[in-house]
Formats: C-alpha cells, structure tokens, sequence
C-alpha cells in the first residue's frame, strides 16, 4: 500500500557553525548572524518517510512554520524527494512557543486532512524541547511514539518501532495514523537527488518577494510555487497563535562557558570506592 | 562538514573562467529538449548555474562522505571470498550516496536517464572525488566512461537496455581489455569470441588485472576474426554478467585498495557485438581509453591535491626550533612547488576537456544534422587533432606530477609521513598507479609526439597568440614565446636529422618541453583574470624557462652516447 506521510521540518540556526556575535549583548540568539539549517533531526524525519515511499510508495507532504526564508528547509525537501511542501509564514505565527507552534501545525494537518503518518525529529537544535511532536499529536488526538530509533514493521494499519527511553529501549506495536518524532540514530539522511535539485532550484513561495519576481513567472520553464498558508487558511484564531498564544516567558538567557574543574582519580577497588561513598556522604551530596 | 568543491579556489576559479558556451549550445542541442525534461537547463545561464549545483553536491558527497571512509577503505581493502568481490563498507556507503544523487550517469544523454554533463564537469567531479578517496573514484570514474562508449557505439536496443542500469547505479562495470600477454600491447588479445548458429556471440578465455571486473556489466575486447593475429582481428563486446564468468582472483595491490582489480575466466560467456567486427581496437578501445585517459589525468590531480593538502597542514601544525616547519624556506619551497605544479595540472587538465568537449560536441551535432558535416569541418578536424595530443600529454604530467607532489608530501611529514598513521604514505601508494594505468607515460609519450612533430603543438600555440590580448603581460608572454621557439628549435632539429630512434630517444624530452610551454599560455590565459595567477605565473616561468632551454640544448647538441652504447652501459663488464 502507499502511505500518506507528512513530516514536520524546522529551519533553525546552525548553531555548530556559531561565530564571534551568535549573541547579543542581552544573551539573546542574534539570528541574523547565525547561518541557517535544516533542522538535522527533521532531515532523518525526512530519510524515514523517503525510505517508507523507496519501499512502500507513499506522497511525503513536508510542512514548515517559519519566516519566509523557511522555505529553503522546503526547497531541500523536494530536493530529496517529497512530493509536495507546504509554508506556514504569517506575521501572527512569529515568536511562538511550542504550544502555539503545535496549534497551528495541528490545524495545517487538519487541513491537509489524510494522513497515515506524522513524522518530525525528536527535538530541534535551538529549543531543545522536544514538545512540539507531541503536542500536535495531542491535539490531533492521535498515537504518537517519541525517540523512535527504528521502524521495524509498517503494515496497512499497524506499526512497530523501536524508541529509546531513560533507561534503554523499548519495541512497541500500535495502530495507525501516528506520530512519529525520529533521532539521529535511526538513519543517515540521503544526499540531495541532482536530478530533483536542478527541477526544483526555481521553486519558490509567494511571500519571498526579494527573489520573485514577473520575469519568473514568465520564464519559459513552469516555475514551482510553494504554497504559503497564513492563520485565514487553517482558520487559526489569532489569539492563539504566535507571541499572544504562548504562555511560555522566557525570563533570562545566559550565556554558559562549560570549564573543567578540578578532578580526583578514584581507584578503581572496593577501598576506593568505599572512600568515595563517604566523601560523597560527608558531603551531604547523597545519602 | 566539507565541501571539496566550494572550499577548493582554484577549482572554483576553473569553473568561473572556463569557456562552456559553445558546448553548452553543442550538448543540450539549443535547449530544444529543455520542457521535455523538467531538470534540463533552458538557457545558458540556467545550464551554469545548474553545472554549480551539480559541483556543489558531488563536492559535499566527496568531502562529507567519502573522504571521511577512506582511511578504513585503504585499511581493509576488498575482500575475495568464494568468488565473490566484496568491497569495503565505505565504498557501498559512497557508491549508495552517488547513486542516490543521481551521479552515476554523469556524461550521458537525459534520454537514457543521465544527467547529460560535459567532460569537463565529469573531470571535476573526478578531481574532487579522487581527492576524497583515488579508489574510489576507479569505480565511479569507469562507470561514465563505459557508458559513453555504448552510447557512441552499440546499436540501440543494447543502449536502451544497460544505459538506464549505468545511470541508476544499481550496476557497477568494468573494461576487460588487458590479458597476461597483452598489456600495453593489446593486438595481442587471445580471448576468443565466437558465434553460435543462432548468431549468439560467446567469449573464452582470461582476463587479467581488470578494475571492477566483477561488475555486473564489462566491455571486453576480444578476438572475433579467427585466424587473425593483430588488431584488426579485435572487436568489442558487451557482456552481463552471469555464471560463465569467475573471478578467479583479485590483486594484491600496493595502493587503491578499495578498487578491486580482478582475474576474469570466460568460460563460454554469453555476449553483445558492440558496433561493428574487427575495429573494436582500433576505434572503439581508443576511444574509451582517450576518455579514461583524461579521467586519470583528473584522479592524478585530484591525489595530488589532497597530498598537498595533508602536507601543508602537517607544516603548520608542526613545532621544530619553537616554530612551525612551514616557517623554514625549505620546507615553504616544497609546498610552493607542489601547489604550483597542482595549479599547472588543473589548467592543462580543463584546457583538455574543453577541447575534449568542443570535439565530441561537433560530432554529436553533426550525427544529428549531417548536412553541416561541412560547414564543421575544419573546426573538427583541428578539435580532433588537438584532442589527441594533449589528451596523453595532461594524463602524463598530472599522473607524473601526482607522484612528486604525494612524494613531496611524505616528505614534508618527516619520520611520521613514513608511517600508516598519516594520509600521506597513502596519496604516495595510491599516486603510483596513476603513470601505469591506461598507457604508461612511455606509451604518452608515443601517443603526444606524433602531433607535436606534425604541427598540432604549434597551431595550439598560434591560436592562444590569435585569441588572446597578452599586451599587460608583456615581460612574461616575452619569456613564454622563447619557450616556443626553444621547443620548434629542437622540433625542427629532430626532423631534419630524420632519425626514428634519435627521435624516440628524445620524445620524452620533447612532450615534456611542449606541455611545459602550453602550461605557460594556460597561466598566461589565467593571469589576466587574477593578481594571484599572475605571482604563479611569474613563479613558473623562472625556472620553465630555463628547463626547456636546458633540454632544447641536449637535443641540438645530438646527444645520442647512450644509443649509440646503450648495449655496453646496460652490460656488467667492467
């Protein structure tokens, strides 16, 4: 059977490549001076469906909440192999936290309608929250399995993972539709396809005025629209979204230097370790 | 995270400064199919702009995926178990990943489902994977070139059926050319290929140090015409691989050892005729080989260049005297000429290609549209002409200069060079393949010199004095025509004392005197474009200069003591 797959992409700051005035002064992220990536967990959320369409069929639909520039993540997207990308841009959605992000991601699938699998990374690089997978499956009211290192099974209704948990792993079996939220373990993305890349290097969504233009519409080749849908479009209530829907207050950022301290050797024997039970002991660090 | 085509200047300077106008025009045939197919370029500048990416994606797959696996690659080798060729788990990773960017089908047409790529794309491509990891690329490399050969040459039900499999890359292949006794003297070929009633064609026989030969496709030449003894009893097959062909052993090889290179045994084999009976030599080999030819010439640089590399981190991370080593001129001297030499490869390298490509772009056009065969001419017989000289003459300077400049390297590195722990005994064993296969710099040399004495060497020279406006550099160009007349010296003395083995004695000398001149104009061309270039070119000629002077001189002054004694040099009677 061929599945109906979504999969759920962020553009973030590449914060691996983070120079001189990655800060501001007030310890805030300065976005503009951080170059900007596809979210590396997303990119294996992307290989798992691509692997389910190389081996089942499946029409991947990738969708982004994001400035304008978000739709290079999309771009990328149809360079490996998604089928169809959808922007959510709108000056409403900006500054949201992940419950007003997981709001509209969850009507935008609403809207998009059938669905077999949801599936997103496990947590983005900048927020490192992890909440927002599910949070939309809560909102969708459907099963979701987070941390998902593996997908053993895929039938026509039911699915089995292998996801990691505090303690090690676990392998479960559920019903679909589901939402999955993938880790770097599960897979090495795939390169972008050259073939794909060079039919889609034009696409482009409305709302990047700087690079659309008429003469691009007019270009003799079908020009690629990505499409871009604001808070009328999901039927979002304003309130809900962006800055106004977040009850998330970010009260202080700082900026940590992690230093190595002093150390001890401890032995590795019973008198050793001994000592160091009582050291940690008199020290009221445990017991 | 690397990318080994953005962060490679020079390249990126070859890339922006070299002219693919024409060839663009000749290859995507004036954009007629550009709706047809939705990744084909509608312009030039689409075409560019689409090259860019394409560099773009093979440099990252070279520098994020390859590169990073061929230390392990080397270390394990391919493994030969009960018949099988298994090759190293970096390979299959970095084969997976062309396969999946759809780079297997570099040069062929998009009708056959490639991505219908210039050579002088492909030879970047090579350049950047090579530099990544030199075994590597004998996989990927071959594959183009195999390709190219059955689209130029098969009939089309044989196109239609393995070029799609080339390009996907679910298939690796392999050319069957070389036998126990037919090495460079491939007339010599004893595998035997016969037809049943039906027509069927059959091979038998052994064919031995073949790279890849467990592919699932091999071109092998074999003899066809029974009774026949020279090349003229050769043609070329196609054969898919079955149960009546065994790899009876793979090689143990002092470098590329992530490239399998195999014993194969026909027994009864099942094959294709390719094209016609009795010219698979003469055409159809030299045509494959003139490709993989240029291919080694870009797998030598692309060595070469990661050599360098490894040696000049090496210099300046090293302490000695409370200083990096690169500090010492001695040291700085050896980096300046590697990076120079590296720098002279590129340009006779893409300078060939474009020529390379000017030639197949005409007859491809003219296959299309014969009624301009002669409106075509002249131009295809000088591309053609061109072609076949500086084709042996970039495979033998980039595959000799890979070899000083890996050599170089270790040297740079000291004591630790010598030891496996380091890339650069690695680039030196990998380089030392580079003037063997393919025709070894002997065989160039006899390959080159043939247009050098016919004139060929001098109408490229008049062409770059026609085409180009030298006025701004005047002190060099001065110096570069003194080169030209120092080689038509020694060109002219050779002709005029009409001695076969007086010329074979100094052909070497002479290719080498040649190619030295022609890398001349290459900087003189590129220093106009850039400061830097024009400090290379300075740097170069100081010392081509007097090279050629220094060999002209040995030529007009008949050095010939060792041919005429050479029998009691070699003799131990003292």
């Amino acid at each position: 059977m061929s599945y109906n797959i979504i999969v759920l992409a962020k553009q973030v700051p590449d914060t691996k490549n983070i120079t001189g005035d990655a800060m501001k002064p007030d310890g805030t992220v300065n976005r503009i001076a951080l170059p900007t990536i596809f979210n590396p967990e997303d990119l294996n959320a992307l290989e798992e469906a691509l692997k389910i369409k190389d081996e089942y069929g499946a029409k991947i639909t990738v969708l982004t909440m994001g400035p304008p520039s978000a739709a290079e993540v999309l771009r990328q997207s149809l360079f490996r192999g998604a089928d169809d990308v959808i922007l959510l841009s709108d000056r409403k959605f900006a500054a949201a936290d992940t419950l007003a992000t997981s709001y509209v991601l969850s009507l935008a699938i609403k809207k998009i309608g059938k669905f077999d699998l949801i599936i997103g990374g496990r947590q983005a690089i900048d927020g490192d929250t992890a909440q927002v997978g599910p949070q939309t499956a809560e909102k969708l009211k459907v099963n979701q399995a987070t941390c998902v290192n593996d997908i053993v099974e895929l039938t026509n209704d039911s699915i089995t993972v292998n996801r990691n948990t505090d303690h090690g792993s676990e392998t479960i079996k559920t019903k679909l539709p589901i939402l999955l939220t993938i880790t770097a373990e599960a897979n090495t993305p795939r390169p972008p396809s050259v073939k794909k890349t060079l039919t889609y290097k034009n696409a482009l969504s409305l709302i990047e005025k700087n690079d659309y233009d008429e003469e691009y519409l007019k270009s003799n080749k079908k020009p690629f629209v990505i499409k871009n849908w604001d808070h009328k479009d999901i039927n979002a209530k304003t309130e809900r979204c962006g800055l106004t829907g977040s009850p998330t207050q970010v009260k202080k950022i700082e900026n940590i230097v992690l230093e190595t301290g002093n150390f001890k050797n401890i032995e590795n024997s019973a008198s050793g370790i001994k000592n160091l039970i009582s050291e940690l002991m008199s020290e009221h660090i445990i017991g | 995270m690397s990318n080994f085509f953005e962060d490679n200047d020079d390249l990126v300077f070859h890339f922006k400064h070299v002219d693919l106008d024409k060839i663009i025009e000749f290859r995507e045939d004036n954009f007629a199919k550009s709706n047809k197919y939705g990744y084909a370029p509608k312009d030039l500048d689409d075409a560019k702009d689409s090259y860019e990416k394409i560099l773009n994606i093979t440099g990252k797959i070279a520098g994020d995926v390859i590169e990073p696996n061929a230390v392990e690659v080397d270390e394990l080798g391919v493994k030969y178990q009960n018949g099988k060729v298994i090759y190293a788990p970096g390979t299959k990773t970095g084969l997976d990943a062309m396969r999946q960017a759809d780079l297997m089908g570099f040069t062929i047409p998009r009708k056959y489902g490639g991505l219908n790529c210039p050579m002088t794309l492909y030879c970047m491509a090579i350049e950047m994977t090579s530099r990544a990891d030199a075994a590597f690329m004998n996989i990927f490399g071959l594959q183009s070139d195999i390709a190219d050969t059955i689209y130029k040459y098969a009939d089309e039900k044989l196109k239609d059926k393995y070029l799609p499999m080339l390009c996907d890359g679910n298939v690796t292949s392999s050319m069957a050319l070389t036998e126990p006794d037919a090495g460079s003297d491939l007339q010599a070929v004893m595998v035997k290929a016969y037809q049943d009633e039906s027509g069927q064609w059959f091979l038998n026989g052994v064919k031995r140090f073949i790279t890849n030969g467990n592919g699932e496709i091999s071109l092998v030449l074999a003899r066809s015409e029974e009774g026949s003894e020279d090349g003229r009893g050769l043609s070329m097959f196609l054969y898919e691989r079955d149960d009546k062909m065994k790899i009876r052993r793979i090689e143990k090889k002092l470098g590329i050892h992530g490239s399998p290179t195999c014993e194969m045994q026909f027994n009864d084999a099942p094959a294709f005729l390719i094209g016609k009976r009795r010219v698979g030599l003469i055409k159809y080999v030299m045509s494959l080989m003139n490709e993989a030819r240029i291919g080694i010439g870009a797998q030598a640089l692309g060595i070469a260049e990661a050599a360098y590399r490894e040696a000049k981190k090496y210099s300046e991370e090293r302490k000695q005297f409370k200083q990096s080593i690169k500090n010492f001129i001695a040291v700085s001297e050896l980096l300046g000429n590697m990076k120079v030499k590296i720098e002279a490869g590129r340009s006779l390298l893409y300078e060939t290609a474009v020529i390379v490509d000017m030639k197949n772009g005409i007859e491809e056009h003219i296959k299309k549209y014969p009624e301009d065969k002669k409106k075509y001419r002249a131009e295809l017989k000088k591309y053609t002409a061109l072609a076949n000289m500086l084709t042996p003459m970039v495979k033998a300077y980039n595959s000799e200069m890979a070899n000083e400049v890996a050599n170089d390297g270790i040297q740079i590195h000291g004591g630790t060079g010598y030891m496996k722990e380091f890339k650069a005994e690695r680039h030196f064993r990998d380089a030392r393949i580079t003037n063997i296969y393919e025709g070894t710099t002997q065989l160039q040399v006899v390959a080159a010199i043939g247009g050098i004495m016919k004139g060929v060497f001098e109408n490229l020279i008049d062409g770059y004095e026609e085409n180009n406006d030298f006025n701004s550099l005047e002190v060099f160009h001065k110096k570069a025509k003194k080169m030209v007349t120092s080689v038509n010296e020694a060109i002219n003395f050779i002709k005029e004392n009409n001695d076969k083995d007086f010329q074979s004695y100094h052909a070497r000398r002479l290719v080498e005197m040649s190619t030295d001149t022609i890398i001349a104009y290459l900087f003189l061309k590129d220093a106009k474009y850039s400061k830097r270039k024009k400090e290379v070119l300075k740097y170069f000629l100081e010392y081509a200069l007097p090279e050629v002077k220094m060999k002209s001189e040995i030529i007009l002054n008949k050095t010939s003591s060792f041919l005429e004694n050479k029998i009691t040099i070699l003799e131990d009677n003292n």
